[in-house]
């Protein structure tokens, strides 16, 4: 009896794992086939059938890659971008967030639901005046024009404010009384306090920096300041006889996010569990 | 007339501690609420004045036409087919990725060894971009060095003219996006699961309630707030597509992958139509806001019942 109920659980186990490997391989199939392809040689790529498994390791078409389209520049610009927009808005998010959690004044719930309806307005039905606008301060081809619309973030900002509010109320009645000024608590206490959360905020910024694709499309047009993920699809326009070096350029541009998916998983999770409204 | 003064007093007192706890605040909002200022409200603003007029090529304001974009909109072939292909998209992906999160943050909740690995796997997309997405699919696709075509032949299946046929397109769209939604809906709908308590499986266990029973009758009843916002936050994404089409197939063949924003990003950058084109935004600002309106209130609805 009891044998069979051991059996039976190792057969379990073992269909268990059959189908959480049937769903890991779905998963990854696409990016394990575009690695694989990307260190084939020209003729192996070409002749039938496609390769399923690494067959050849051509390092030489991350080099073509690399010197057929400017992906370091590209990489820089997208990192340069992701990182302006991601320390701004943790600057920005970090001051309004203080001001909803610790101070009282009038029509605060009025600006809260100011800051909610930005949630609410989806990026392309803005996006035409702000092109003519950035147009027309010519900020386009600039870091500025990539920065700037997304320097504040309602998201951001109530993820900050929960974080801010779990933190009781005596230490900044105490602060006061000890007289530490508003920006002093903030900036020497707060802050450093809220690390978990910042931490939360600037992961997912970044990422959602980097992985823009409509409005670094509308406001660059000198390949000097084209961003990773424009940069990649021209290279597949130019290059459309070379998928090897494409791919290569493609798992390049794709490398920093996955580094960023390993390293800070769990911050990457919490940010997007959160609340990924603006998706 | 001593209690008048003291009310007097009082008041200007009040309202001197307004003006005191206000000045205080308004520096720590001001930074957000400009930027939302310059870069949310006015353009809202801008846009629908924009829907109204006519343009010229650098997208100057020339000749008012009142609601003549609304109404080419809603009896033009080409927006209403846009409005359709959307839909279409929505039908295509959503319930996909819904199902398929569901499949695989389930797998991926069981207490078997390894599974941690398995749920960093099944999570890996929420790090890929919507357009390294498309290439890589652009690739599989292809009619001879792409993989697709040729596992298929292994089961005996003709190839798929999967980005030039007009009935393949919007799958070979939706395909990519259904990988990455699967990715987001598996962490989201795993956090939700992992967030119930072990006392109610126990005691599940101990009234002899099976795999299937547990899940059935504990899981998923508690997983729904967090399947609601999956299935709004999923349905957004998809009226809001765009990196996909724009790259996979710039809207062809014949208009058949030509979903709302495509067609949005067509008639201002490539037409210069800035009016016709932010009547059209308008639009698509109106549903999502719909959609928004129905989240919040059946969220509310979820709240006032626990």
């Amino acid at each position: 009896m009891i044998q069979s109920t051991r059996s039976f659980k190792i057969i379990g186990n073992l269909f268990l794992y059959l189908l959480l490997i049937i769903g890991a391989i779905v998963m990854i199939f696409p990016l394990y086939t575009g690695i694989v392809t990307s260190f084939l040689g020209p003729d192996t790529i070409s002749s039938y059938p496609p390769k399923l498994f690494p067959v050849e390791f051509r390092w030489q078409n991350y080099i073509d890659a690399m010197n057929q389209a400017p992906l370091l520049r590209f990489i820089l610009n997208s990192f340069i971008q992701s990182g302006g927009v991601m320390i701004l808005q943790l600057i920005t998010a970090s001051l309004a967030a203080f001001a909803f959690a610790y101070k009282p004044f009038k029509g605060k719930n009025l600006i809260f639901i100011l800051f909610l309806s930005t949630m609410m307005i989806p990026w392309e039905s803005t996006i035409i005046p702000n092109y003519l606008f950035i147009q027309k301060i010519g900020w386009d081809d600039t870091y500025m024009g990539l920065i700037a619309p997304f320097i504040a973030t309602a998201f951001g900002t109530f993820l900050l404010r929960q974080f801010f509010m779990s933190i009781p109320k005596d230490l900044y009645d105490a602060a006061k009384i000890d007289g530490c000024s508003d920006v002093r608590f903030l900036v020497n206490i707060l802050i450093p306090l809220a690390r978990p959360a910042l931490g939360t905020l600037a992961v997912y910024s970044f990422l959602q920096t980097y992985n823009q694709y409509l409005w670094p499309l509308l406001i660059t047009n000198n390949t000097n300041m084209r961003t990773v993920q424009i940069g990649i699809t021209m290279l597949q326009v130019f290059e459309r006889e070379q998928w090897q070096v494409v791919l290569a350029g493609v798992v390049t541009v794709m490398l920093p996010t996955l580094i960023l998916f390993f390293v800070a998983n769990r911050q990457l999770i919490r940010g997007l569990t959160a609340g990924a409204i603006k998706g | 007339m001593e209690k008048e003064l003291t009310l007097q007093k009082n008041t200007t007192k009040q309202l001197w501690r307004d003006v005191k706890n206000w000045l205080q605040a308004i520096p720590f909002l001001a930074p957000s609420i400009i930027i939302f200022a310059i870069f949310v409200f006015i353009p809202l603003i801008r846009s629908i004045v924009l829907s109204l007029y006519g343009t010229n090529p650098i997208g100057q304001m020339t000749n008012f036409v009142g609601f003549k974009y609304y109404v080419r909109f809603f009896t033009s072939d080409t927006f209403l087919n846009s409005l359709s292909v959307t839909l279409k998209f929505v039908l295509l992906t959503v319930p996909a990725v819904i199902i398929a999160g569901l499949i695989l943050s389930t797998l991926a909740n069981i207490n078997i060894r390894g599974n941690s690995i398995f749920r960093l796997l099944f999570s890996l997309t929420i790090s890929i971009s919507g357009a390294t997405a498309a290439l890589l699919f652009m690739f599989l696709y292809h009619p001879i060095l792409g993989q697709f075509n040729y596992l298929l032949s292994l089961i005996g299946i003709p190839p798929i003219p999967w980005l030039i046929d007009v009935k393949w397109a919007l799958i070979a769209v939706a395909i990519p996006r259904i990988w990455l939604g699967t990715g987001f809906a598996t962490v989201l709908l795993l956090a939700g699961m992992q967030g119930i308590s072990e006392e109610y499986y126990e005691a599940a266990k101990i009234d002899g309630a099976g795999f299937w029973q547990s899940w059935r009758h504990i899981t998923f009843p508690l997983i729904t707030p967090s399947l609601f916002f999956l299935l709004v936050v999923t349905t957004l994404g998809a009226f809001q597509t765009f990196t996909e089409v724009n790259v996979l197939t710039g809207g062809g063949p014949v208009n058949s992958t030509d979903v709302i924003v495509q067609e949005i990003f067509r008639s201002f950058y490539f037409n210069g139509q800035y009016g016709l084109a932010s009547a059209e935004a308008l639009i698509l600002f109106v549903i999502i806001l719909a959609l928004t309106v129905i989240q919040f209130t059946v969220l509310e609805k979820r709240v006032n019942y626990e």
